[in-house]
C-alpha cells in the first residue's frame, strides 16, 4: 500500500470509508504508481478553488475505478471508455457543476477513443485527466494504444512492433489538430521540475472550466511500475528516459485567453411549466364539430381511403388533410405513410381510416375509397378496392381505364386543373374537393378549416382553397 | 387538454416535455428519427439540452450522466441502436437509474430494413445486456398511448430508479392519429434528492455498479430482485377485448394488437367466440391474468400473433403453464399480419 499520500488535501476524505479493507488511510495504489501523485494534485487544485461542493468526478474503468474511495465530492463510476458521455450528459444538465473525468489510456485512447475525440471536437466544458501509462494496469499488463515500440506486455509478449499492432498513439497531437479544444497539455509525473508543472497544468485546466472557457486535457506521463515490472525509481526513470521521447512533454494547445467565457457553458434559460403548451403548440383551438354519418350513404361511411401517386403530388398531405378532418368531425381517424427508402424511390402512398367506431388496424387492405394519382398506382391498387368502392383517379396521368366494373369510378384530370390554378402541387386538394363532392362526408367549413393546419406556409392556403372548390365543381357538373 | 392529429414518434416528444424531461441524447435512425427531430426541435425552446450524440452508446451513457444528476433524461432508437445500448441500459439497473429509452422496432437481424417488426422482445424484454436486472417494458399501440405511456414511462423511471422501455414498432411511430395532450404536473419538474446534484447537501451522492465483495453484491442483487417483484405486484396492465365469453383468445401487443382488435370481431360476425388480451406491460407480463383464463373450461385455446419468430409467445407458454394449446402466427421483415389471416387462424383454431 502506498503511503505517498502524507498531508491529506481537504478533497479527500479523512478516512477512506468506502474502502473495502481494514486500510481505510492509504490508497489502493501499488508503491510508485502514478495516479495516486495525480489524485492528489487534483484534491489540492480542488481545495484551492473551494469547489469541492459542486465538483463531480467521473471514475473510469482501470486501475483509478476507484476514484471515489478518495474524492468528497459528488462522484459517477462509469462504464469503461464512456466517461467522457457520462461527463456530457451530467455538464449539460448541470453546468454550473465542475466535472472532472479522470481516465486511463485504454480507457480513452482504445475503448473509448471516440468518445473523447467527440467530447473533444464539441468543446464541452469539461476537464479532462488523460493517464498515460503505456500499458493496461488494472487487467494485469496487457498492450495499450500508448504502449511504445519494443515494449513487452502480456499481449505484445515479444515487443509491440510497428506492423504488426501499429505506433503508439499519440492522443494529445491528435486532438490539438481539432478546432474546439482550449487547453491541451502533456506533463510527466517525474521529478520535482516536471512535478511542478504537473501540479500547475492541473490547476491550469480546472481553472479553464471554472472560468466556462471548454474543453481541456492533460495527459500524464505515469508510472506503472507493477505493469511494466520495474522499481518504482525505475519506472520513474522510463517515463524520462523512454516514455518522452515518443510522448514529448510541453503545451500543445492554449487558446485560453482567445475564448469568451460562458459561450461555452451553454447555459439554457428554462422556460416555466405553464409555458409548456404554448412551447408545443397546443394551445390552437381549431374548429371542430362533433357530427355523425347519418347522411351519409352507406358505402361512404367509415371510409378506408388509399392514396398513391408520385412523391410531390402531395399524396401524404392529402392523407393527413382528410384525417385532421376525420378528428374535427370528433370521429376516429388515422393515416399511416409509406415511409423510408420506399418513397425515394418515386412512389409513395398512405392509409386512411376515419370512423365513428374504433379503429383497429389503421392499415388499408382493401379500401372502400382509391384514390390513384398516377399509372402504377392504379394499376397495384385497383385490384384491392372493395366492390361497390370508389376510385378516384387521376385521368392527366393515367391513360388507360380503370379494368373493375364492380366499382364506382370518378375520372379527374386533376394535375390538369391543378396547372390552371398554375401551380401542380394543388392537385391533392383538387381531389380533395372531389372527395367531399362525392360522398358529402364533412362538414365543408370544418374541412375548408383544416387547411390551417395542414399546410405550412399560410399565403398558399387561398390557392388550396381554390382548388378545393375547383374538385366540387368538377364532380358537381361530371356526367351532366 | 389539447387535441392534435399527430405521428406517434411526436408525441412521445410532447410527452415527455410535459412529464418533466429535462433532456434528450440520442443518434438517428429510421424509423425512430422524427422522435430526435422533434426533441431538436421542442427542447431547447423549453430551455433544456438536446444533443445528437455520436453513437448509440454515448447517447445511453449521456443519458446515465444526465440522471446521475437528478435529471429527467431519455433516448430514442431501433434495434440496431438499442443493441449498442445494451451496455448503458446494464450499468443503469446496476446503478439505478431512471432513464426512459424508447425503442421503435425494425426489421432485423443485422441492418435488416425500416419496416416494423417486433423482434427486439427478447432483447428488451429479457435483457439483452450483463447481468441480473429487469427493465419495465411498456408497449403503446397507438399515438396516445405513444403520448401517455412515455409520461407513465417517466413516473415508473423515478418510482422505481429503474430504466423503463417504450416499446413499439415502426408503424405505431409512423401513424399519425388524434392525441389528446395533457397539462404538465408541478410535480414532475423537481430533481431526484438521491442524485449527485453538485450542491453541498449531495456532495456524498455516489452513483455506482461495483460491489467487490461477492455477499455485498448478492446483497444488492437480491435488493433488485425485490424492486422488480413489486413491479410485478404494482404495475401490470392490460387491456382486455370480448373476453367475457371468449373461447379462443388472442394475445398480441403493438401494431398487430391493432390488427387483431379488428380480427376479433371478424370472428365474432362469424359467430367464432373470440376475445382478445394485450399486455400493456411486457414486463411485467400479465401471467395472472393469463393463467386465470387457461384455468377457465370455455378457453379452448390461445392465439398469439407478433411480426416475429415467436418470443412473446414464450412468455405465454410459462404463464399459461401450457394448460391449454397455443397457436403461434407470426410474420417477419416487416410484413404485417392481416386482419383476413388472424380471423382465418380464430376459425382454424375453434374448428380443430
Ligand atoms: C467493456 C469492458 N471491457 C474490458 C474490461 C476489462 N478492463 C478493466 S480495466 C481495463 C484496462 C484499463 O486500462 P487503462 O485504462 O490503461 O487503466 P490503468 O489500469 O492502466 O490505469 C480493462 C480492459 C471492462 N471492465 N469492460
Ligand atoms: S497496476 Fe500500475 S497503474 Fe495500477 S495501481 Fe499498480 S502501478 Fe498503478
Ligand atoms: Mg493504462
Amino acid at each position: 500500500m502506498a503511503k505517498d499520500i502524507l498531508t491529506k488535501p481537504k478533497a479527500f476524505y479523512d478516512n477512506f470509508h468506502r474502502k473495502p479493507d481494514q486500510n481505510k488511510q492509504d490508497t489502493h495504489y501499488c508503491p510508485g504508481c502514478g495516479h495516486g501523485i495525480l489524485h492528489k494534485m487534483i484534491a489540492e487544485a480542488i481545495d484551492d478553488f473551494e469547489i469541492a461542493d459542486r465538483t463531480i468526478m467521473i471514475s473510469p474503468v482501470g486501475c483509478s475505478v476507484f476514484v471515489y474511495y478518495y474524492f468528497d465530492t459528488g462522484n459517477l463510476q462509469v462504464a469503461h471508455g464512456r466517461a467522457p458521455a457520462v461527463a456530457t450528459g451530467y455538464k449539460r444538465t448541470h453546468p454550473e457543476a465542475i466535472v472532472i473525468s479522470y481516465q486511463g489510456d485504454g480507457d480513452l485512447a482504445a475503448i473509448g477513443g471516440n468518445n473523447i475525440l467527440q467530447a473533444a471536437n464539441r468543446g464541452e466544458n469539461i476537464t479532462f485527466f488523460f493517464v498515460n501509462n503505456a500499458i493496461y494496469g488494472m487487467t494485469g499488463g496487457q498492450m495499450a494504444p500508448t504502449t511504445l515500440l519494443g515494449q513487452k506486455t502480456m499481449t505484445s509478449p515479444y515487443g509491440r512492433k510497428a506492423e504488426r499492432e501499429g505506433y503508439p498513439m499519440r492522443v494529445l497531437e491528435l486532438l490539438s489538430s481539432l478546432e474546439a479544444p482550449t487547453y491541451l497539455e502533456r506533463v510527466a509525473l517525474t521529478d520535482a521540475k516536471h512535478l511542478m508543472k504537473a501540479r500547475a497544468a492541473v490547476r491550469k485546466a480546472i481553472k479553464t472550466q471554472i472560468d466556462g472557457k471548454g474543453f481541456s486535457l492533460i495527459e500524464v506521463l505515469s508510472a506503472c511500475p507493477s505493469g511494466w515490472r520495474m522499481t518504482p525509481t525505475d519506472a520513474v526513470a522510463w517515463i524520462s528516459e523512454k516514455m518522452e521521447k515518443t510522448f514529448p512533454v510541453g503545451v500543445y494547445k492554449d487558446v485560453i485567453k482567445d475564448r469568451k467565457p460562458n459561450t461555452w457553458t451553454r447555459m439554457l434559460e428554462k422556460v416555466p411549466f405553464e409555458k409548456y403548451h404554448e412551447i408545443l403548440e397546443l394551445t390552437g383551438e381549431p374548429m371542430e364539430i362533433e357530427a355523425d354519418m347519418s347522411s351519409v350513404l352507406d358505402i361512404y361511411k367509415n371510409p378506408e381511403i388509399l392514396i398513391a401517386g408520385f412523391g410531390g403530388q402531395g399524396v401524404l398531405l392529402l392523407g393527413q388533410f382528410l384525417a385532421e378532418a376525420g378528428m374535427r368531425h370528433c370521429w376516429n381517424s388515422s393515416w399511416i405513410p409509406s415511409y423510408g427508402p420506399e418513397m425515394r424511390g418515386g412512389t409513395a402512398n398512405c392509409h386512411v381510416k376515419i370512423s365513428e367506431k374504433r379503429i383497429g388496424s389503421p392499415i388499408v387492405a382493401k379500401p372502400s375509397i382509391l384514390i390513384a394519382m398516377n399509372l402504377p398506382s392504379l394499376d397495384k391498387f385497383e385490384p384491392l378496392l372493395k366492390p361497390g368502392g370508389l376510385l378516384i383517379y387521376n385521368t392527366t396521368m393515367i391513360s388507360r381505364a380503370p379494368s373493375r366494373n364492380d366499382i364506382e369510378i370518378l375520372p379527374i384530370p386533376a394535375t390538369k386543373m391543378a396547372d390552371q390554378l398554375e401551380s401542380l402541387r394543388v392537385a391533392n386538394m383538387v381531389v380533395a374537393g372531389a372527395i367531399q363532392e362525392k360522398t358529402k362526408l364533412f362538414d365543408e367549413i370544418i374541412l375548408k378549416d383544416c387547411l390551417n393546419t395542414v399546410v405550412k406556409h399560410k399565403n398558399f392556403i387561398p390557392l388550396n382553397l381554390q382548388a378545393i372548390d375547383k374538385g366540387k365543381e368538377y364532380v358537381e357538373n361530371f356526367g351532366k | 387538454m389539447a387535441k392534435e392529429l399527430i405521428k406517434g414518434n411526436e408525441a412521445v416528444i410532447k410527452g415527455a416535455l410535459l412529464a418533466g424531461c429535462d433532456a434528450f441524447y440520442g443518434y438517428p435512425i429510421t424509423p425512430a428519427s422524427e422522435i430526435a427531430h422533434a426533441a431538436a426541435k421542442y427542447f431547447p425552446l423549453a430551455g433544456k439540452p438536446f444533443l445528437q450524440a455520436e453513437s448509440e452508446i454515448a447517447a445511453i451513457q449521456m443519458c446515465y450522466g444526465a440522471s446521475g444528476g437528478g435529471s429527467r433524461v431519455m433516448t430514442a432508437s431501433s434495434g440496431p441502436g438499442l443493441s449498442l445500448k445494451m451496455e448503458g441500459i446494464s450499468y443503469s439497473c446496476g446503478s439505478e437509474l431512471p432513464i426512459v429509452i424508447v425503442d421503435i422496432m425494425r426489421g432485423g437481424p443485422g441492418l435488416g430494413n425500416i419496416a416494423p417488426e417486433q423482434s427486439d422482445y427478447n432483447q428488451i424484454v429479457k435483457g439483452g445486456g450483463h447481468g441480473n436486472y429487469k427493465v419495465l417494458v411498456l408497449a403503446p399501440n397507438s399515438a396516445q398511448e405513444m403520448c401517455d405511456l412515455t409520461m407513465l414511462a417517466f413516473h415508473l423511471a423515478d418510482k422505481y430508479r429503474n430504466p423503463v422501455v417504450v416499446l413499439t414498432d415502426g408503424f405505431t411511430g409512423q401513424m399519425m392519429e388524434p392525441v389528446e395532450f395533457p397539462y404538465p404536473n408541478p410535480g414532475d419538474f423537481k430533481k431526484h434528492h438521491w442524485a449527485a446534484m453538485a450542491t453541498p447537501e449531495t456532495r456524498d451522492s455516489i452513483i455506482n455498479s461495483i460491489y467487490l465483495d461477492p455477499y455485498e453484491l448478492q446483497e444488492h442483487n437480491e435488493k433488485l430482485q425485490k424492486k422488480y417483484a413489486e413491479m410485478e405486484k404494482n404495475e401490470v396492465r392490460f387491456e382486455e377485448y370480448m373476453i367475457a365469453d371468449a373461447e379462443v383468445v388472442g394475445i398480441s401487443y403493438g401494431t398487430v394488437s391493432r390488427v387483431m382488435f379488428t380480427a376479433v370481431d371478424v370472428a365474432r360476425n362469424k359467430g367464432i367466440k373470440a376475445g382478445m388480451l394485450r399486455p400493456i406491460t411486457l414486463f411485467p407480463f400479465p401471467k395472472d391474468k393469463l393463467i386465470e383464463l387457461a384455468n377457465f373450461d370455455r378457453v379452448k385455446a390461445f392465439l398469439v400473433s407478433e411480426m416475429s419468430n415467436g418470443q412473446m409467445v414464450d412468455d405465454v407458454r410459462l404463464a399459461t403453464h401450457f394448460k391449454k394449446p397455443i397457436y403461434f402466427f407470426g410474420t417477419m421483415g416487416g410484413v404485417v399480419p392481416q386482419v383476413e389471416q388472424l380471423a382465418q387462424e380464430f376459425e382454424k383454431i375453434i374448428k380443430t
